[in-house]
């Protein structure tokens, strides 16, 4: 998921991974991998998804040819993988694992080293990008450096899994449930840090993970495959959500579609709505006057825009003046950047069905109703960039 | 090859078969020194490893007894058993050596029936109890069968230890097929060395495999599916 | 234990100090030899059964067999060919300690985590990196307990060399103790054959901690 407001976009630093009509069969059994063609493209984070025995880690290791495949091509960049010895392949390409796989003979900084000094680097050049890496991943290089695996935590661990795989700055990354082994809080946050660092890296990710919400978080593309590595859909989350082909896609992705979109989606991107407000201090005639007819309900607000809640217009009937005290307090304020799902569920407990969007000083922007929010559920374009 | 012509002569010698020094006799009475000692060995050795196994209780000192032993040679409990049974009037010949037999016999099979049973997973334990089994039935019924081919590691250990040091009995002028070695080595009757040495590697190996087949064969046919390597526990004490 | 035939004659010790020092040199060399020698060959081998597993079992089969034969009878065997000295007697030696090293080496070998030996292969190691800078430092711990082993046995083994002439501390328990019907040498012998066992096993013990200074490291929170 690519956020817009990062601009501009930094460099992409990935290749392009292709898969041309790739088979991997083994013996007699039904193949683990059937006839799989898809491109991913430099920059992006394809996350391969789907129930066990869809073939989704085969299909990433015909990357690095930990897997052959038995038919069809591998190309990164259009070259075919299989031009390559292996070995020089693999020191060209990020790997992670979910058991993260750290030497635990080595510390920290060696664990790093490692394939640039497969690659023959010079020591003052590995010693900067050590550093660097481990700065990059959120530890400290002078307090990690020197430690032991057995010494660190697991998500520490997950983390100088993936400042090694980094090491050599690849242009292709896998990445096979890379944090499947953490509690779920620690995993949420080492994949928004991934997600930032993505963000300024660019580069080419091969995700594998059987959470369809951890797909749908990640992937700039989603992958899904049917058991026996059959290609059922390849989209974007949002039109994934949107518009499922086929009624295993649909069951795969879940139910609550509906709500896992609302999650992709931000207030920002739909249009506000201006809302009909009166400022404390205001007269009731002056009020009414500027009230359109059949209103309800106006936003009561203070001197410097900011919402101080709702009242009902026939309070406004006779004389008097606006007071903050009248004013029923709505649900919690908005931001622009609060998903679509806090929205509903914010407006949902105000008896007025309306939210308020307000701007980083607490001044008021607009407001949205649920009926938007549906439209835009209906919509099936969605707004995500595919 | 002629020395192997000699060889061959040497069994095929109706001589070498008759007489205290008969091929036969010598035989017996290597059989009969192991045996023994090997029995009086499980006697003592093998109620204690199960005791410990069952109950935990001196358990550190026998493991710290049995690497100790590792290191005393054998020769060396050869040479201290003469002076003990001679002070407690038993004589030389026969009984220092089935002392020290049976001494070596006992710490490869204490170790291993203490690790056997130690090693029968508690759960399989509690739920004997569970079921009102008394600690004896426990241990009979649950924790023997499965410690077994354990237990059967270690007395095949133990026989090896055996074997081998009733042939260094020799020096101790016991009889035994170490007679024909040693007396072989002194007189430079070379072909009655070998002939002797053959003999013994043929008990020893003949040792290996009859209790290789006896822990395959007490591997409980419930466990045979799974990955249950015959475990060789080594105790390893010096030959 | 009367006192006109006392059992241990401590003062035989201290006028025989440098013949038992010489001795207990003597017994030092020939185990240096052997498991050194022991080491030498089992090595290789390891790492070909390692490589190509369907030599695992006839490999260990030899080499069991080898150790189950009585040390006596190997020298019985190994006389008419070798002949009476050094030769005989280490080649028994190496013997021994051939099946547990080569155990030991395989398990160490084969004991290293798989997630570790794929993050290996993965990277780009070749299998002989993979072999020297992962499997084989991780493989440590398992090697030297078999290093330990070997080494107690054959201190405990080359006593018997004394039976064909070799020296060590063999000849104090033998020649001198059993066979001029002397405890005190057994005694004596015995003892400083023990001492050194130990102290080779503590040696031992500290090598691997030195060489494993990761497995030290305490835990995180995990």
């Amino acid at each position: 998921m690519t956020d817009p407001e990062l601009a501009p976009a930094p460099a992409v630093s990935g290749s392009v991974v292709a898969f041309e009509h790739v088979t991997k069969g083994y013996g007699n059994g039904p193949p683990a991998v059937t006839d799989l063609s898809l491109e991913i493209r430099a920059g992006e984070i394809c996350v391969l998804v789907g129930p066990s025995g869809c073939g989704k880690t085969t299909t990433m290791k015909m990357v690095n040819r930990l897997v052959e495949p038995t038919s069809g091509r591998v190309t990164i960049d259009g070259a075919d993988v299989a031009s390559l010895p292996a070995v020089d392949l693999r020191r060209r390409i990020g790997y992670v694992i979910q058991q993260v796989g750290l030497f635990p003979h080595l510390t920290v900084a060696e664990n790093v080293a490692v394939v640039p000094r497969l690659l023959g680097w010079g020591e003052a050049r590995i010693t900067e990008r050590v550093e660097e890496l481990l700065e990059l991943v959120g530890l400290h290089p002078g307090a990690y450096r020197s430690r032991y695996p057995a010494a660190l935590s697991g998500g520490e661990r997950q983390r100088v899994g993936v400042a090694r795989a980094m090491a050599a700055d690849p242009s292709v990354l896998l990445m096979d449930e890379p944090f499947g082994a953490v509690d779920p809080i620690r995993r949420e946050r080492l994949q928004n840090e991934f997600l930032r660092l993505q963000a300024r890296l660019r580069k080419t990710i091969v995700f594998v993970t059987h959470d369809v919400d951890e797909a749908i978080k990640m992937a700039d593309r989603i992958a899904i495959l049917q058991v026996g590595g059959v290609l059922a859909q390849y989209d974007s989350p949002d039109r994934l959500l949107a518009a499922p082909t086929s009624p295993f896609v649909e069951h795969f992705v879940g139910a609550d579609r509906g709500l896992k979109r609302l999650s992709l989606a931000r207030v920002r991107d739909l249009p506000l709505e201006k809302p009909v407000t009166v400022v404390v201090g205001e007269s009731f005639a002056a009020a009414r006057q500027r009230l359109p007819e059949g209103t309800t309900w106006a936003l009561v607000t203070d001197a410097q825009q900011r919402p101080l809640g709702w009242i009902p217009t026939n309070d406004l009937a006779g004389e008097g003046t606006v007071d903050a005290a009248m004013a029923t307090p709505g649900s919690t304020l908005l931001q622009p950047e609060s998903t679509l799902r806090d929205a509903l569920s914010a407006m949902l407990v105000s008896s007025v069905q309306q939210g308020v969007v307000v701007d980083e000083h607490d001044a008021v922007l607009g407001v949205i109703s649920v009926a938007a929010i549906s439209e835009t559920l209906q919509d099936g374009a969605g707004s995500q960039q595919p | 090859m002629d020395f192997l012509a000699e060889v061959a002569a040497w069994f095929t010698d109706p001589a070498s078969w008759s007489g205290r020094d008969a091929i036969s006799a010598r035989v017996g009475e290597h059989l009969a020194l192991s045996g023994f000692s090997l029995l009086a060995g499980l006697a003592i050795a093998l109620p204690l490893g199960l005791f410990i196994g069952h109950t935990r209780r001196w358990a550190g000192a026998v493991v710290g007894i049995t690497n100790v032993g590792r290191a005393v040679p054998s020769v060396g409990i050869l040479g201290l058993a003469l002076p003990i049974t001679l002070q407690l009037g038993w004589g030389i010949g026969v009984p220092p050596t089935l002392l020290a037999l049976t001494v070596l016999a006992i710490p490869p099979i204490v170790l291993n029936a203490y690790v056997g049973i130690r090693d029968v997973e508690p759960e399989l334990v509690e739920a004997a109890r569970g079921v009102g089994m008394r600690e004896s039935q426990v241990l009979r019924r649950v924790e023997l069968p499965i410690a077994l081919p354990i237990i059967l590691a270690g007395v095949r250990t133990a026989s090896i230890q055996v074997i081998a040091t009733a042939t260094l009995g020799a020096i101790l002028s016991t009889g035994g097929l170490g007679r024909y070695i040693v007396d072989g080595f002194a007189r430079q009757d070379y072909p009655r060395m070998f002939g002797g040495a053959l003999l013994v590697m043929t008990l020893a190996l003949t040792s290996e495999v009859l209790f290789a087949l006896a822990q395959r064969a007490a591997v409980s046919p419930g466990l045979r599916g799974a990955s249950v390597r015959v475990p060789e526990t080594g105790a390893g004490l010096a030959q | 234990m009367t006192e006109e035939d006392p059992f241990f004659r401590l003062d035989w010790v201290f006028h025989n100090l440098d013949m038992l020092a010489q001795r207990t040199g003597e017994h030092v060399a020939l185990t240096l030899i052997g498991v050194g020698f022991g080491i030498l060959i089992a090595f290789p081998v390891t790492l070909l059964i390692h490589r190509r597993r369907r030599l695992i079992g006839p490999v260990l089969g030899l080499a069991g067999i080898l150790y189950a034969i009585p040390s006596l009878a190997l020298f019985g065997l190994l006389i008419p060919v070798t002949g009476i000295g050094l030769l005989t007697a280490e080649i028994a030696l190496i013997s021994y300690t051939l099946l547990i090293l080569i155990r030991n080496g395989l398990a160490g070998l084969d004991g290293v985590a798989p997630e570790i030996v794929e993050a290996a292969t993965g990277m780009g190691h070749t299998r002989i990196q993979q072999l020297w800078r992962v499997q084989l430092p991780l493989a440590v711990p398992v090697i030297i307990a078999g290093v330990r082993i070997a080494t107690v046995t054959t201190i405990g083994l080359v006593a018997v060399t004394a039976l064909i002439g070799q020296g060590g501390l063999g000849f104090v328990i033998i020649t001198i103790g059993i066979n001029r019907f002397f405890p005190t040498a057994i005694l004596v012998g015995v003892g400083l054959s023990v001492l050194l066992a130990v102290l080779a096993d503590r040696g031992l013990v500290l090598a691997e901690r030195a060489l494993t200074p990761w497995a030290r490291a305490g835990s995180g929170e995990g």
